[in-house]
């Protein structure tokens, strides 16, 4: 039967015995974290979520830009 | 919208998809080899293969930890960069890619955890039939984002509703099923499983070259040419039917991928050529300066038969009545009118007045299927970048038949002969590793900038998508995407290199 425990085990122990994997997580966590904190907040301030907050705001900002000129 | 916005747009969303595509492909196919290498483990017990296995999962471990991630890059742009194409699409994007996220994070993650902490800690049966699982969830991720794409390129399966201004699905089956999706997805595979082939091939042969791990290079050779020939003979027939539904559904990207400027019957294919760069709509210049031509060959690819017309640029751009081919001016026409009852209907509803809002919905159901050409300014801007379009095709295609080729001379060398004499092939299969990367983009390159000016096919040209905001902001974050992309690319190749220089002796 396999318990949670051994579950938390099998996965305590494939991180600890890692050798090239902890530079590979090290990669993971430094990428996420320019993709999620620097240019998620930074550069991408703007947002049809941000900037509306209502539904019909959004659909008639792009009703706006759907439109003829 | 302003086009130097539109076209950083653009530009910072080729990077990031082009970068995305350096990390994907490997993941799709590598973690096929490695299943058959690790079924072959199973079966005879050999520890040989367990480390020839450990080996390549290893690299397929590096590739997909660097990559993991690259796409949500892009799911952000869709949000900011491109507002008003994500709500237009509506759930028809959002259904497919929540699948994938599903998919992706519970089956991938999960057997991807067995597959590297589970050697002698799970059953043999197990551990392969996580390997399997970790290839085939790849494999399954892949199909959702290609059916996203292949709506995009012949939207079906939705209905557009004026009051929310967004498409809506009405028929999933249509959507995943869209001919279009499914060749879309199997051909875009197939690269993947090639490129996965030629790295194997490639990496085999450096050690063939250096004299070391020979017994390991042969074998895995074998695997990666038989692999490499099966997937590149596959890409032929996704390919041919590929070109099939561009000429039913896209006939301009099909024009542009030939060069085609005036439609003929039984056209044939360019095998090689250099455009004319003086050429264009509406001089009479030679469209070549040289061209070698297969003759009825692009009628026979894109019609399925050798007498077949094929439409030329000048037919789809300025209609051919005796073709039954509508001009883009007709089709400019209907967009207006789509476009213009759904200011009527918007106006309608917001006076209650009832019958005027269904008189206009009509009007804007007949028409809807040409929206998009409502906000098309000259009959001219439907036709995309020929010589870009031209150029990429023929670089995949002549790729294509370099690659298969050279899997058949390998895996001939490899059964009949001693393959580590033939130093020439085994540089040129080493050398091909970046020529499948570059075979790949190419490949996107035709199905992307072939459709402009379309983000959805007749539906939203690429101006109306783009959302209006800074263009310096679109600059830097271009930028800092093309720096984290790069570290990404360098990291990769580096701790790749490490680890073919270690070896399949070495620590994993």
């Amino acid at each position: 039967m396999i318990s949670i425990k051994n579950i938390y085990r099998f996965y305590i122990d494939g991180f600890r015995n890692m050798k090239l994997g902890r530079t590979l997580w090290k990669i993971i966590f430094i990428k996420l974290g320019v993709i999620f904190l620097v240019l998620n907040y930074f550069i991408h301030d703007k947002s049809l979520k941000s900037e509306y907050k209502t539904y019909d705001e959004k659909v008639n900002f792009v009703y706006e830009n759907l439109k003829g000129k | 919208m302003e086009e130097h916005l539109v076209d950083w747009s653009r530009a910072q969303f080729a990077l990031t998809a082009m970068y995305h595509w350096i990390f994907v492909p490997l993941t799709l196919g590598l973690g096929f080899i490695v299943a058959i290498m690790e079924t072959i483990y199973v079966r005879s017990g050999s520890e040989f293969w367990k480390k020839t296995t450990k080996f390549w999962m290893t690299l397929f471990a590096i590739n997909f930890a660097i990559g993991v991630a690259t796409g949500i890059i892009m799911e952000f742009e869709f949000g900011t960069n491109w507002a008003n194409y994500s709500w237009f699409v509506g759930d028809i994007f959002g259904a497919p890619l929540a699948v994938e996220g599903i998919l992706a994070f519970f089956m991938e993650s999960t057997f991807f955890a067995v597959m590297f902490f589970g050697w002698d800690k799970v059953g043999k049966k197990f551990h392969l039939l996580s390997t399997w699982l970790v290839a085939i969830g790849s494999n399954l991720s892949a199909l959702w984002i290609l059916v996203a794409n292949g709506w995009m390129q012949y939207p079906v399966g939705m209905e557009f509703n004026p009051d929310t201004v967004r498409n809506e699905m009405i028929n999933f089956w249509d959507v995943l099923l869209s001919p279009v999706a499914v060749t879309k997805f199997l051909h875009t595979i197939g690269s993947g499983y090639v490129m996965a082939a030629l790295f194997v091939v490639g990496i085999s042969a450096w050690y063939l070259l250096k004299g070391r791990d020979i017994i390991f290079a042969k074998k895995s050779m074998i695997i990666g040419s038989t692999f490499g020939l099966i997937a590149s003979l596959f890409l032929i027939f996704s390919g041919d039917e590929s070109a099939h539904q561009v000429a039913l559904k896209q006939p301009v990207k099909l024009a542009a991928m030939e060069g085609l400027y005036e439609g003929k019957e039984s056209a044939g294919i360019v095998a090689l050529g250099m455009l004319n760069s003086k050429k264009t709509l509406s001089n009479d210049e030679e469209t070549f300066n040289f061209e070698v031509e297969i003759p009825y060959a692009l009628a026979l690819l894109g019609y399925h038969d050798t007498t077949a017309y094929v439409p030329g640029l000048k037919d789809l751009v300025y209609g051919n009545e005796a073709r039954g081919i509508m001009s883009a001016q007709d089709k400019m026409n209907q967009g207006k009118l789509a476009v213009r009852a759904l200011e009527d209907y918007k106006e309608a509803k917001k006076l209650n007045d009832t019958l005027k809002a269904a008189d206009a919905r009509i009007v804007l159901e007949e028409n809807m299927q040409y929206f998009g050409y409502g906000h098309i300014k000259s009959p001219e801007d439907i036709v995309p970048p020929v010589a870009t379009t031209f150029y990429a095709f023929h670089i995949m295609v002549g790729l294509g038949g370099w690659f298969t080729l050279l899997f058949g001379i390998l895996l001939y060398l490899s059964m009949k002969k001693d393959i580590s004499s033939y130093r020439k092939i085994l540089i040129s299969a080493l050398w091909s590793i970046p020529l499948g990367y570059i075979a790949g983009e190419a490949g996107w390159v035709v199905a992307e900038v072939g459709r402009q000016p379309w983000a959805i096919q007749d539906l939203m040209p690429v101006g109306i998508a783009a959302t209006k905001i800074a263009t310096t902001n679109v600059m830097i974050s271009f930028f800092m995407f093309a720096t984290l992309f790069t570290l990404l690319l360098i990291a990769e190749v580096s701790i790749i290199t490490k680890q073919v220089k270690i070896g399949p002796e070495g620590e994993q």
